[in-house]
């Protein structure tokens, strides 16, 4: 398997490769650790003319905290987001995630803005991401702007960005301290996307929810945050009855493709399981 | 389609030359450095065949351009074995344990535990088992595996080896 021709371009700052994106338009595609894009290529469902390869550009790389926020560069790996000292502190759930993305040698290359930029419904991130009310920054031809990831998928490889616009970096404002995550994923094997996966962090007090956030993998066209089905959870003790309530809720707006993971009705029932025992662990954890 | 120049450390040694930008690394490495011990199996990175070390990582050499590894650092199973030619520890630990049937995934297996031993000098059964599950084998059932590079983590750390009783 032989991709098409390209021609190749590595450009050393973000405002280099923005200049080769508009020039090529619809032509050029920005190409971060490729685990996606190769395959593409690899079976021609995609044939960019131009390359512009994102790994020279410091800019894109390196995770620091501003103010209430943590921000990470978009060209920041998987492998990188696990060794985070920073993030195990302040947003575990991602390291927890970036272990069940693909295998290691996949996570060595695999970037966050790859993952959350590319539009697969099957990767893990998005949900994460808009579980935890993260914020993209894309830098396009009018300059920057910041795009929340709740509104960010629009169907499946369908986004926010336009021709020419590169996604630089994500900004996750830090869950309160004491707050319980959990991603819980289904997956037929190690390197599989997720039959389905739930994505929870919640905060508890006095033994009630205090506040709740869903997310939802690869169980419709788009990632989705379940906003009904936290809502019912939020001042309960998470007691059976209501977590039957918040499941079925969640389970409703799900909309999944019938694969090789199964039919379309067993996927959304995982897609309650994995809520279930999300919000289970998520409990366990959370102080308060 | 213009060709590029590129330069690269492999097996300790700088080569040089002019690749279509579409090479993928593997094709590379095996057709025109001839080094055929890394492997294609799936060419879609899931087996793990093509494992090499590059920069520090294990990389799956079937999803990369070898223009994308101009001024890399790699090195191969051909480049595994001691500058005196001895075996390396875990070349010799899948020997003695029986870690291959077939022999297939072998270069790629070897290449990803060797970064995996670098990383952890001393891993337990579990975190070996998830730290090659990027690598397939289709003959072993990968218990011999495991107990390689567990022989290989035991000599490396000078250590007696001693088979986990089954």
């Amino acid at each position: 398997m032989i991709p098409g021709s390209f021609e190749y371009h590595r450009p050393s700052s973000v405002q280099e490769a923005l200049g080769l994106l508009a020039k090529w338009g619809d032509d050029g595609r920005a190409i971060a650790g490729g685990h996606s894009l190769i395959p593409m290529m690899k079976l021609r469902l995609a044939k960019p003319a131009h390359l512009v390869d994102l790994r020279d550009i410091a800019d894109l790389k390196g995770i620091r905290a501003d103010g209430n926020d943590i921000v990470i560069g978009a060209m920041t790996t998987q492998y990188e987001l696990i060794g985070s000292n920073l993030l195990v502190s302040k947003i575990p759930i991602l390291r927890e995630t970036s272990l069940q993305v693909a295998d290691p040698q996949v996570r060595y290359v695999g970037t966050l803005g790859g993952n959350v930029a590319n539009g697969d419904p099957g990767n893990d991130m998005p949900a994460v991401m808009m579980c935890l009310g993260a914020t993209y920054h894309v830098m396009g031809k009018a300059g920057e702007r910041r795009v929340a990831a709740r509104e960010f998928y629009q169907g499946a490889y369908f986004t926010a960005l336009e021709a020419g616009d590169l996604l630089t970096a994500v900004r996750i404002p830090m869950p309160p301290a004491g707050h319980g995550y959990a991603y819980e994923k289904l997956k037929r094997k190690i390197g599989d996307y997720a039959t389905a996966a739930a994505a929870v962090v919640l905060t508890m007090s006095g033994g009630k929810v205090a506040s709740c956030s869903i997310g939802l993998t690869n169980v419709a066209e788009t990632p989705l945050w379940a906003e009904e089905a936290a809502k019912i959870l939020n001042g309960s003790s998470l007691d059976a009855a209501t977590v039957k309530r918040a499941v079925a809720a969640a389970e409703a707006i799900t909309a999944p493709a019938a694969d090789a993971r199964g039919p379309a009705a067993y996927r959304t029932k995982m897609a309650g399981v994995m809520l279930t025992r999300a919000l289970a662990r998520a409990k366990s954890k959370a102080h308060g | 389609m213009a060709k590029s120049q590129v330069a690269m450390t492999v097996n300790g040694t700088t080569v040089e030359a002019l690749v279509e930008p579409r090479t993928l690394l593997i094709h590379f490495l095996r057709e025109e450095l001839r080094l055929t011990g890394p492997h294609i199996g799936c060419e879609t990175s899931h087996c793990g065949a093509c494992t090499v070390d590059l920069n520090g990582k294990s990389v799956k050499s079937c999803t990369m351009f070898a223009v994308q590894a101009n001024g890399a650092d790699i090195r191969t199973i051909e480049g595994m074995a001691n500058p005196d030619g001895t075996l390396h520890a875990l070349q010799e630990g899948f020997r003695e344990m029986h870690g291959l049937q077939c022999g297939f995934c072998t270069p790629g297996m070897v290449t990803r535990a060797y970064r995996l031993l670098q990383e952890n000098n001393n891993p337990s059964e579990e975190e070996i088992r998830f730290g090659i599950a990027g690598n397939l084998c289709r003959c072993t059932g990968y218990q011999n595996i495991v107990k390689a590079i567990q022989y290989a983590a035991a000599k490396l750390n000078g250590v007696p080896f001693q088979e986990a009783a089954e």
